[in-house]
């Protein structure tokens, strides 16, 4: 046995019930399963049990979210060399916008595990896995300007209001990581929408390079100005303005690809939401009314966050859809919602939020009629036999 | 033409320590348990007291709500002791073994009985616990006349003794005595399902009243409850029995040699016999023979049964009632330092989370670790992936953690068994226990329903 093992050991009677420290029981017990998967045996029921674990699957998520991270990282820098009219390398860039973003992914972490240890402590559950994917998600769908008082005060809000309430991770009706954000795009507009949020420097607006405007391809489209846009290569490599993670859909689709392979993300939300951007993309199309209805429907693809919504934020399993079939429905309709609200209403130029949230509120109404006809079915198996028996 | 069914939904859990097609030399365990928590919802009766002689036959206990169902001494001898456990549940009684003596039911051809004196000579003689019932998986209400009958020909549960190993080393004729018995108890038609694999049905053309079908795809496919579902489900107010293949010979070897004798052929399996192999016992044997000097050193768990539906016993337990496998796997108390995040070549997962994935052939030592803490519901989508039935786990879960006793109905809580959602509970990432929880719903049912 190790020696930290041993010191484990020795230290956990004092945060035991009872103990010294026992105020910090779910502390310690935390750091323990985050070191040592426990020892603890089946004693009824099936006798063995799967290697997966719920850390297992959100350090999948993790795993799937790094390229975007990365790619984030390195465009925040391009972004920002770009906007001061200086050329940078690759990894300088990279090394710049990595040392922007890591202050808000510490704030997230803190704030939210923080407020996750005290939830434990006072449930005397053992701490929940979900803000390990939450906490990371949550940088990179913000603006990376954000001041961090903003993002902690986003952070306990989603963390305490949209789950904790509900009883934690599981419980929840609405995706924290958008949550947070949906807090500060109400609360902070001035910080989170615009041209210049997107930018590390632009609202600060020193030494500007003339002629950067830092505005994303979404606000171009709200402002009518689809002549503007930049190529569909670029916005599909993501060397564009806008949130931290959102930008780069190869990295996204590296991702998706990570999530799929290993099953922890449903396929068919991700499917769903793809085939209802491009039927909604089609059907404004038909009508044409003006230039951005006239846009391709794989143009919305990789503008704003369709692709990173549709990847990390629809596949939540808690607050989505969590049956087969409706899992279809419920990735359809938010494809189809995310574009209406993009096209249809200039106040939000970015749709995906809002139509993940709504969906969510939804996502029990859809699984709720799929049960039903389960139901049905088994309710006319019955009758047929009833019948059959009379007859 | 022969039904036939291909699912393919499910999971075969590859173990280590299958057992190898030879039946071991005699072996006569002298210590017997007849354990009355291998019958859920039975509220047992003494028939006997510690120091009383018993013939195999016996009466030791019967069941307080129906007398008539008696549970017998399997061997001849006295009964040495009772053993109760928290607020005097009464456990097990033990029979240590001495001689030969039956009790004489009488050699009778079923044929010329009616279903009342088939009925009445198998309760009497301790079969009748053998015969089951859809809904709630407990044993058949004898009163009521269930629609049809099932007999499962095959299993796929971990490391799953192979049918057709046993029917080559068994009586046939037994098997044929035991369906015409059957055949008394029900209008209904007799189905016997078997592996749309594996044997074929030819050795079953001279057995009459047979429905024959097929059944193929991973475990759970060879669930008797699974095969209800497909062939004639249950529903609300309906009822289905079943009895186990090696107790349909039982049956049979009561009405053609009058006596009872509950021996069937067992495997002794897992990855820590050091051999595997198969064994003729009766029911309610001591493992202990079988299990001395034939297993690994260090902590091990002693299954009767498989691993995902088996119970827990001693070196020296009994065989239960309706098992016909032993497993002895390692106990998993232990540490592992950051075993979350291990690549886990060597850990064997449902999900592809894990490296092991890449190797599709490959069979695995897997202990009692839980890997992980109980979570609240996170993940779905997962328990669809091994329930080969048209039913919602997840939904019925919730409605039976709720009490919500029309949801259960309504989401086919008739048609199910712990035992159907076992795949579940090992492959559940929040670590939930299933099948305690499908238990419990299914006693609220027996309660509401009675």
């Amino acid at each position: 046995m190790s020696s930290l093992r041993k010191t484990l050991d020795k230290l956990k009677p004092h945060f035991s019930e009872g103990g010294r420290f026992s105020k910090l029981r779910s502390v310690f017990d935390g750091f323990e399963a985050f070191l040592y998967v426990s020892d603890k045996v089946t004693f009824k029921g099936s006798h063995i049990r799967d290697s997966i674990d719920l850390k297992r699957a959100m350090s999948v998520v993790i795993i799937a979210l790094l390229p975007a991270l990365i790619f984030g990282s390195f465009n925040t820098g391009l972004q920002h060399f770009r906007s001061i009219g200086t050329e940078a390398t690759v990894l300088h860039s990279f090394w710049f916008g990595f040392l922007k973003i890591l202050p808000l992914i510490i704030v997230s972490y803190v704030v939210g595990l923080g407020i996750e240890f005290v939830a434990a402590q006072i449930r005397g559950h053992e701490i929940n896995e979900g803000y390990l994917v939450t906490g990371l998600l949550i940088p990179l769908i913000v603006p990376v300007d954000i001041p961090l008082w903003m993002l902690a005060l986003a952070v306990a809000f989603s963390v305490i209001l949209g789950k904790e309430v509900f009883g934690g991770t599981g419980m929840n009706v609405f995706n924290p990581a958008l949550l947070a954000r949906a807090f500060l795009f109400f609360s902070y507009p001035k910080w989170m929408t615009g041209d210049k949020v997107w930018t590390e420097g632009l609202t600060a607006g020193l030494n500007i390079a003339d002629g950067y405007s830092g505005a994303t391809p979404l606000s171009l489209c709200a402002a009518g100005d689809t002549t503007q846009l930049p190529s569909f290569l670029e916005m599909f490599i993501g060397t564009i303005p806008g949130s931290v993670g959102e930008t780069s859909v190869i990295a996204i689709l590296l991702g998706a690809l990570i999530l799929i392979v290993t099953g922890v993300g449903s396929w068919k939300i991700i499917t769903g939401v793809f085939a209802g951007g491009m039927a909604m993309g089609l059907l404004l199309n038909l009508y044409s009314a003006n230039s951005y209805m006239e846009l391709p429907f794989y143009y919305h693809f990789v503008m704003g966050g369709f692709a990173f919504g549709a990847v990390f934020m629809a596949t939540d399993p808690v607050t989505g859809s969590q049956t087969e079939t409706g899992k279809w429905i419920y990735g359809f309709l938010i494809g189809i919602l995310s574009i209406l609200f993009r096209v249809l209403n200039p106040a939000y130029p970015e749709g995906v939020m809002l139509a993940i949230l709504l969906m969510n509120v939804f996502a029990p109404l859809i699984d709720y009629y799929v049960v039903q006809a389960n139901i049905r079915r088994r309710l006319n198996r019955a009758n047929i036999r009833v019948n059959n028996v009379v007859k | 033409m022969f039904r036939s069914v291909k699912l393919k939904k499910g999971f075969d859990i590859r173990l280590d320590g299958v057992a190898e097609k030879v039946i071991a030399g005699e072996t006569i365990p002298a210590r017997y348990g007849v354990k009355p928590v291998d019958f859920p919802g039975l509220t047992p009766k003494l028939n006997v007291r510690p120091g009383d002689k018993v013939k195999a036959g016996s009466p030791l206990f019967h069941d307080k709500v129906h007398p008539e169902i008696f549970f017998t001494s399997p061997v001849s001898g006295s009964v040495s002791s009772v053993l109760r456990g928290e607020r005097r549940k009464m456990l097990e009684v033990v029979v240590e073994r001495d001689g030969n003596d039956n009790i004489d039911f009488g050699r009778e051809n079923p044929e010329n009985l009616s279903g009342e004196e088939v009925k009445n000579k198998i309760l009497l003689a301790g079969l009748w616990p053998a015969v089951r019932q859809r809904p709630y998986h407990v044993i058949a209400n004898p009163v009521r006349m269930p629609k049809s009958v099932f007999i499962s020909g095959f299993d796929t549960a971990p490391l799953a003794p192979d049918f057709s190993f046993i029917l080559q080393n068994s009586s046939l004729e037994e098997f044929r005595l035991g369906i015409s018995a059957l055949s008394k108890l029900t209008d209904g038609k007799i189905h016997l399902v078997l592996n749309g694999e594996g044997y074929l049905s030819e050795l079953f053309n001279q057995v009459s009243r047979l429905e024959i079908s097929y059944i193929s795809g991973p475990h759970p496919a060879g669930n008797v409850g699974v095969h209800i579902h497909h062939i004639d489900p249950v529903n609300k107010g309906e009822v289905v029995w079943y009895v186990n293949f090696q107790d349909v010979m039982a049956i049979g070897r009561l009405f053609g040699k009058g006596i009872y004798d509950h021996k069937r052929i067992i495997a002794l399996t897992g990855s820590e016999v050091l051999k595997p192999q198969y064994f003729r016992v009766l029911s309610g044997a001591s493992i202990e023979p079988l299990v001395r000097d034939n297993v690994e050193k260090g902590k091990l768990r002693y299954i009767s049964g498989n691993v995902l539906t088996g119970t827990k016993i001693a070196g020296d337990g009994y065989l239960g009632y309706y098992d016909s496998q032993i497993t002895v796997i390692p106990e998993g108390e232990y540490h592992e330092f950051f075993g979350w995040a291990s690549p886990g070549i060597n850990k064997f997962s449902f999900s592809r989370t894990f490296l092991s994935s890449l190797f599709p052939k490959k069979n695995f030592k897997l202990d009692t670790n839980l890997h992980g803490g109980e979570r609240a519901f996170v993940l779905t989508g997962q328990y669809e992936k091994v329930v080969p039935m048209d039913i919602y786990p997840m939904q019925l879960f919730k409605a039976i953690i709720a009490g919500d006793i029309e949801m259960m109905e309504n989401l086919g809580i008739y048609e199910v068994a712990e035992e159907d959602f076992a795949l579940c509970e090992y492959i559940c990432p929040s670590k939930i226990e299933i099948q305690s929880i499908v238990r419990q719903g299914l006693d609220l049912m027996i309660k509401e329903m009675s």
